[in-house]
């Protein structure tokens, strides 16, 4: 389990992740919604300076057959946003957790963190399922 | 309640995710969508697609019956070819598109799509005139093998000389030791045959094909690739590019509609539509900016509304965003521009030839 769900992340139950750096958080998809997307052929990301809300939309993951809503874990301020996947949106197949991140936004409540799942609680979010 | 096609627990075997397809239990993929495209385009996929219907109709006058039903003439193919059709109602709009097999003058074989069958069946029973249709639906499983590979998988496999079954021809034989209806057609724009054989000899018949095939790297392909494949050749797909609030001259079908056959159902509104002229026609587009089209989305020109997405995909051969849809005619020539409607956002797209992918 350990490689797929890395444990010094957060987890929503909408399966994106967050790496907490400070007031900084990278958010991405985590590699069970890689795999049940299926090849990801185009990812609509929001604009740097924009705001985004926690439980609610800021982008879409389309695969090849499907369009999925990206939701925000956090709410905060888009600082940056992974230009990289217009080129090579398989790259949240290939690396999730890595080179495949979508966003960094600058946390406007850092508190929210503490609503997150952490590794373990995700994993039996798996399981349950 | 869901049916289950004979290879069902073949497929669950090979790790395919399966989902609900019209009521069937299908692979949508096995491992991947674009690595089972690229298999079919570089060498050979095999596709369940058992759950297609199959009717038949044998005597004295089949030809002539089926004749007044479809769109295509069989009068004018021989014994062993097939012919792809629109199975037309009044209006000249689609009950179904269809693949008719020519035995002989008296047993014409159809096969017909899985969200039709029923419809289909129904409909032939009442507007036959002459020999009645028999439903074999569940007397045949059938297995598309396809790919530039294809061919010589199933020769290896079979007695029957495959080179002398040229496209839209069939034969039947042994594949594996496995009785079957050897058709070399299929839905992807590949060389290919599909197989059609008894639902008990499905197994037998896709393991050999598996096997036999590991040297030519074949791949097992779900409804991902399907659709995507297709969907690169526009080859329409019912309930999506093909329905029937649209007709066949319309769906840009006009190859498969002769008006010079005495008659058949739908011709007289297809002759006086062709005479009024045809105001809208399914298109194949390419995005010029970004995201990707798909089935429903409104096409727009100058901020206003002119027509609708029926497919759309990222090609994975053709590696851009395309689409089919209709528009009105004046918006159909090639390097035509408009907008697709993609969450709000007025997306540029032009007009393209198509197929969208060309063999290299």
């Amino acid at each position: 389990m350990a490689d797929t769900i890395p444990g010094d992340l957060k987890y929503t139950k909408e399966h994106e992740w967050a790496r907490v750096q400070g007031k900084v958080v990278v958010v991405g998809v985590t590699h069970h919604a890689q795999e049940s997307l299926g090849d990801v052929v185009y990812v609509e990301l929001p604009k740097v300076g924009s705001t985004v809300t926690e439980g609610k939309q800021f982008g879409v993951i389309e695969s090849t057959k499907a369009v999925s809503e990206l939701y925000s874990p956090l709410s905060g301020t888009v600082v940056r946003v992974n230009d990289a996947l217009a080129d090579n949106p398989s790259t949240v197949n290939t690396d999730p957790y890595g080179a495949g991140w979508i966003v960094e936004v600058e946390l406007s409540d850092p508190k929210q963190v503490d609503a997150l799942m952490d590794a373990t609680a995700y994993a039996n979010l798996l399981k349950s399922a | 309640m869901t049916r289950r096609t004979p290879l069902n627990e073949a497929h669950r075997k090979l790790g395919a995710r399966m989902v609900d397809f019209v009521g069937w239990d299908m692979p949508v993929q096995y491992s991947s969508v674009i690595g089972e495209h690229e298999a079919v385009r570089t060498a050979v996929g095999l596709f369940d697609v058992s759950h297609m219907g199959e009717v038949e109709f044998r005597g004295p006058g089949a030809l002539e019956t089926v004749n007044a039903l479809i769109s295509n003439d069989l009068a004018r193919i021989s014994d062993g070819q097939a012919v792809y059709a629109g199975l037309l109602n009044e209006q000249g709009t689609f009950v179904d598109d269809i693949v008719a097999y020519r035995f002989s003058p008296e047993r014409i074989f159809i096969c017909v799509n899985s969200s039709n069958r029923e419809k289909d069946f129904a409909w032939m029973k009442e507007h036959a005139k002459g020999v009645q249709p028999v439903d074999r639906g569940d007397e045949f499983a059938q297995i598309a093998v396809q790919g530039p590979k294809a061919a010589g998988l199933v020769q290896r496999l079979t007695k029957a000389d495959l080179s002398k079954v040229g496209t839209y021809r069939f034969t039947e034989g042994e594949v594996a030791g496995v009785p079957s209806i050897i058709s070399r057609t299929g839905y992807t724009g590949e060389d290919g045959f599909e197989l059609y054989c008894s639902p008990d000899g499905a197994v037998k018949l896709w393991d050999a094909l598996l096997t036999e095939g590991q040297q030519d790297g074949v791949k097992p392909c779900g409804l991902g690739a399907r659709d995507s494949l297709r969907t690169e050749m526009k080859y329409a797909l019912y309930g999506n590019d093909i329905d029937d609030k649209h007709t066949a001259l319309e769906a840009g079908l006009g190859w498969i509609v002769k008006l010079d056959k005495p008659s058949f159902i739908g011709k007289d509104a297809l002759v006086a539509q062709k005479a009024a002229g045809v105001k809208r026609k399914l298109v194949g587009f390419e995005l010029t900016g970004n995201g990707i089209p798909r089935h429903g989305y409104a096409i727009h020109k100058d901020g206003k509304p002119v027509g609708e997405v029926t497919s759309g995909t990222m090609g994975p051969s053709v590696k851009k965003p395309i689409g089919i849809g209709y528009v009105p005619a004046e918006l159909s020539a090639e390097g035509s521009t408009f907008d697709v409607d993609i969450r709000g956002r007025a997306v540029p797209a032009v007009v393209v030839k198509t197929p969208f992918y060309k063999k290299p």
